[in-house]
């Protein structure tokens, strides 16, 4: 193993559970306000998952009061508390970024059986 | 030149030569996600010291990376059997007030560096051969449509017909562009490995991948008391 990636392995984590394009996932991520530390929940489909030891990430799209927001986090990132997968979701693609245009129904993603 | 920075008198080499392994991020404490630079540092020996008496000026001759004994010409491996090490590559000279402290033949390694400490790093950048005014000197071009024609990275008049009547000195031109000595200042060291001689410092440094580097202390930055103190806490 090369310097670099040992490096990159120090700071990856084991806990990080295995989800893909199209899945559901509660994020709970950590927020710090001065001292104070909560937890806030970011819940949306992953339109995209990206490789790469410390500098992976993902991207997570829900539709807020009918504003689309989108949120990437870093995989490995200390402030991820833990991840849930709602729900499994059937996709022909690894990166959705048609959900964009979409709205409502067509916004939907089937889900794996 | 580079001056040992401290006031007074100062006897601490802080200087190591290195190798540029590649770029990668890391998280820190605060979960931020840092570019970082690996840097293959040391370990250095003292292949020579230079003193005021003899040689004029207070040195101390830095090895680095290892070579085969047969690669070395004669009067080279004759510089190399007096301090015992080698024979190195890469020899290069870092100015100290007091060279009383060293001996020919020691080790220099990562430990003269903390992590907090802010180095400046030089290196070769990488050549780009015979460059234009766009990629050497930030030129925007011309036009790429309005009539333009065999005239899109251009620089433009170098100097009018009546007046200035002459090119200016020093005025921007295409040539050759990299490949020179580059130093980047007041990079944060963000971790050492010191098992594994590994340098992590935040920011790009010059040159490609595996170009040697020299670390030094920085010349401008320091740490600033109260941090410090904290970091020697920790």
């Amino acid at each position: 193993m090369n310097a670099i990636e040992s490096i990159e392995k120090e700071h990856l984590r084991m806990d990080i559970p295995d989800f893909r394009a199209g899945d559901t996932v509660k994020v709970h991520f950590k927020i710090h306000e001065g001292d104070k530390e909560r937890i806030q929940v970011f819940e949306g489909a992953v339109i995209r998952k990206r490789r790469g030891n410390t500098r992976a990430t993902f991207t997570v799209r829900k539709v807020s009061y009918g504003i689309g927001v989108e949120r990437i986090f870093p995989l490995y990132s200390p402030n991820i508390n833990k991840i849930e997968v709602v729900s499994r979701g059937r996709v022909r693609r690894s990166r959705l970024y048609y959900l964009r245009e979409r709205k409502g129904k067509a916004a939907r993603i089937r889900e794996k059986r | 030149m580079w001056r040992s920075s401290c006031n007074g008198v100062c006897t601490v080499l802080k200087g190591i030569i290195g190798r540029k392994l590649g770029t990668t991020q890391v998280f820190a404490e605060n979960a931020y996600l840092i570019p970082v630079t690996v840097i293959e540092a040391g370990p250095c020996a003292v292949v020579q010291i230079k003193t005021k008496g003899k040689e004029g000026y207070n040195t101390i001759q830095l090895g680095f990376m290892e070579k085969k004994p047969q690669r070395v010409n004669r009067p080279l491996s004759g510089h190399f059997q007096k301090s015992g090490k080698g024979p190195f590559y890469v020899l290069k000279e870092f100015r100290v007030d007091e060279t009383g402290e060293y001996k020919l033949g020691q080790e220099i390694t990562l430990d003269v560096f903390k992590i907090g400490e802010f180095v400046d790093v030089t290196g070769t950048s990488k050549g780009r051969g015979f460059a234009g005014v766009m990629k050497r000197h930030g030129f925007s071009g011309a036009h790429s449509s309005h009539g333009t024609h065999e005239h899109f990275r251009h620089g433009g008049s170098i100097g009018a017909s009546a007046t200035p009547s002459k090119t200016f000195k020093g005025k921007k031109m295409p040539g050759h562009f990299g490949n020179g000595k580059v130093t980047v200042q007041n990079l944060k060291i963000v971790d050492i490995k010191s098992e594994r001689n590994l340098l992590l410092v935040k920011g790009a440094i010059p040159g490609p991948v595996n170009s040697v580097v020299v670390i030094r202390e920085a010349k401008k930055k320091k740490v600033r008391k109260e941090e410090q103190v904290e970091a020697e806490k920790n």
